[in-house]
């Protein structure tokens, strides 16, 4: 029932100066206040249904009273009211005591907003942060979670992204809500130290989920679920703000921005996944591309654990192809290298394989087939490395074991297109 | 909140451990122990004798019927419990971290029912 308002203001439809405003209203100031609510009434639920009917009655009296000179000031003290509404209502429902309102702490905490937007509330929306991305929580719910309470995402968009039904994924919300109350997770920073750098780390990889998830092979009409990938690019560029300077945030939004600026270019007119050599580089996005190199610059010579080396890993190596002109003038002996430091760091069988690819590129296919080797145990499911295996047969000149390989990975593709594309990869081969 | 943490392992962890491993465990609780006196409190702890020792209770046709051994084969093993006030998760997982890593501990918050507070 708090899905209606938001999704109507997210949505105007005819784009009116006063709806505008309202849009802008609830873009920068749903977290801010709502992270204000929780702080006061310490319930997730009640915060966001508050906050849900505040922006109701701005669709309603906006237009006649006039667009208020504080409008955050306004939607907190709206959404205060109807929070103390419900819980009166819960009060005499429990047939306790009628709760005492403090209307006085009400005015008083709505004039500090006016006088200081920044750091008071910018620590509260820290806490929000930090709890919606609670490691008790499974990543897509956390993902899910902070996408709705922390930018604002309507719930049917959520559900598009992670290619569920809306009402499935409003009762994942309501779950994850109820069990950070229940488990007892608190609303409040970590304190500085290796405990904070891991708590930030998750809130990174948290903030990926909700942007890769835009990007995952799927049933759905892909062109929204990818202008929905950039709620996820909206919740780091947010995560950035609140968390200056930290590598890890810096990292993952320059790898975000870089991925995301090869959007147009992905699938071709017949919506068959068109690869990175065949992409149109003029429909790349360069404003994206030079957002996130000099974001990087700074960090290129440092080396980072964890989740944050991971990222400025990935992040260096896709800017390779972002600098490159052309396809063929791609730096493969420098993406080798960083894939050589990414395995390093993570021992992932899924990192060799891309770095597989690109030592083949840099130093020819028998060279990127030697380190295949024994990474059949590690993906017994996967369908790229038979796949890539088969792409590197080919130009090594082996077509019949291209074949082969390329009938386990056509046996194992369960994506419609991607199936499509090795398919006709294998017909280039001829027939045996 | 009041937190429940059964500590469950693999069986033959303490059995078969060294006299020096089992010394480092018990170092390891007792640093557990001091840091919940300092940042939390101790309601209650105890370790269990072996699951091969434990009786459970059912009813069948509403009768009590006894049988040997405990109520779920699984491949770890309860071996005690604590059960502790901290301020949040934040808190209780930040002391759990200090017991043998070879635990594994599931912290749950406990609830009150009402009517059973007063006896």
């Amino acid at each position: 029932m708090s899905e209606r308002d938001p999704e109507a203001v997210g949505n105007p439809g005819t784009g009116s100066p006063f709806e505008q405003q309202l849009e802008d209203a609830f873009r920068d100031q749903w977290g801010r206040v709502l992270a204000l609510l929780v702080a006061q009434f310490r319930r997730l639920d009640l915060a966001e249904d508050g906050l849900a009917e505040a922006f109701e009655a701005a669709a309603r009296r906006w237009p006649e009273d006039g667009v208020p000179t504080n409008p955050a000031a306004w939607l907190l003290t709206t959404g205060r009211r109807r929070v103390l509404d419900r819980l009166r209502a819960e009060a005499v429902a429990a047939r306790k005591e009628p709760l005492l309102v403090v209307d006085e702490q009400t005015r008083q905490e709505a004039s500090s907003m006016r006088a200081d937007p920044g750091g008071l509330v910018g620590d509260e929306r820290l806490r929000l942060v930090f709890l919606c991305a609670h490691p008790s929580l499974a990543t897509e719910s956390a993902a899910a979670l902070s996408l709705r309470l922390v930018i604002g995402v309507p719930t049917a968009d959520i559900a598009k992204l992670f290619l569920v039904s809306e009402p499935t994924m409003a009762a994942r919300l309501t779950r994850a809500k109820r069990r950070l109350a229940a488990s007892g997770a608190p609303f409040s920073v970590p304190p500085e130290g290796p405990a904070r750098d891991a708590r930030v780390g998750v809130v990174a990889s948290v903030a990926y989920l909700a942007f890769t998830a835009g990007y995952a092979p799927g049933s759905g009409p892909d062109v929204t679920r990818t202008s929905l990938a950039g709620e996820g690019i909206r919740l780091a560029r947010v995560l950035r703000e609140l968390l200056p300077g930290e590598p890890a945030l810096d990292s993952l939004l320059a790898l975000m921005l870089l991925q995301h600026s090869r959007r147009d270019a992905r699938l071709g007119p017949d919506g068959l996944p068109v690869l990175l050599p065949d992409q149109d580089r003029a429909t790349w996005h360069r404003e994206e591309i030079a957002e996130a190199l000099g974001m990087l610059a700074p960090l290129a010579g440092q080396r980072l654990d964890g989740v944050a080396g991971e990222y400025l890993l990935q992040a260096l190596i896709a800017s390779e192809h972002a600098i490159a002109p052309t396809s063929e003038d791609t730096r493969w002996d420098r993406i080798a290298e960083r894939y050589a430091e990414l395995e390093e760091l993570t021992g992932s069988p899924v990192v060799r394989l891309n770095r597989a690819v690109a030592v083949a590129e840099s130093a020819g296919p028998v060279a990127g087939l030697a380190l295949l080797d024994g990474l059949d145990d590690d993906l017994p499911h996967s369908h790229r490395l038979p796949a890539v295996r088969a792409e590197l047969l080919s130009r090594a000149g082996d077509r019949e074991g291209a074949r082969a390989a390329y009938g386990i990975a056509i046996e194992r593709c369960a994506n419609d297109a991607e199936r499509a594309l090795l398919t006709s990869r294998r017909a280039t081969l001829g027939t045996p | 909140m009041r937190y429940f943490v059964t500590i469950a392992y693999e069986p033959g962890v303490w059995s078969d451990a060294s006299e020096e491993t089992r010394t480092r465990y018990h170092e390891e609780h007792l640093a557990f122990h001091k840091a919940v006196a300092e940042h939390a409190h101790l309601v209650a702890g105890e370790a269990l004798a072996g699951p091969e020792t434990a009786t459970t209770l059912r009813h069948s046709d509403g009768r009590p019927v006894l049988t040997e051994g405990p109520f779920v084969e699984t491949a770890e093993v309860v071996g005690g419990f604590y059960l502790v006030d901290a301020d949040d998760l934040d808190v209780m997982t930040g002391l759990c971290e200090l017991l043998p890593k070879v635990y594994s501990l599931e912290i749950r918050p406990v609830v009150q029912v009402e009517g059973l507070e007063t006896r």
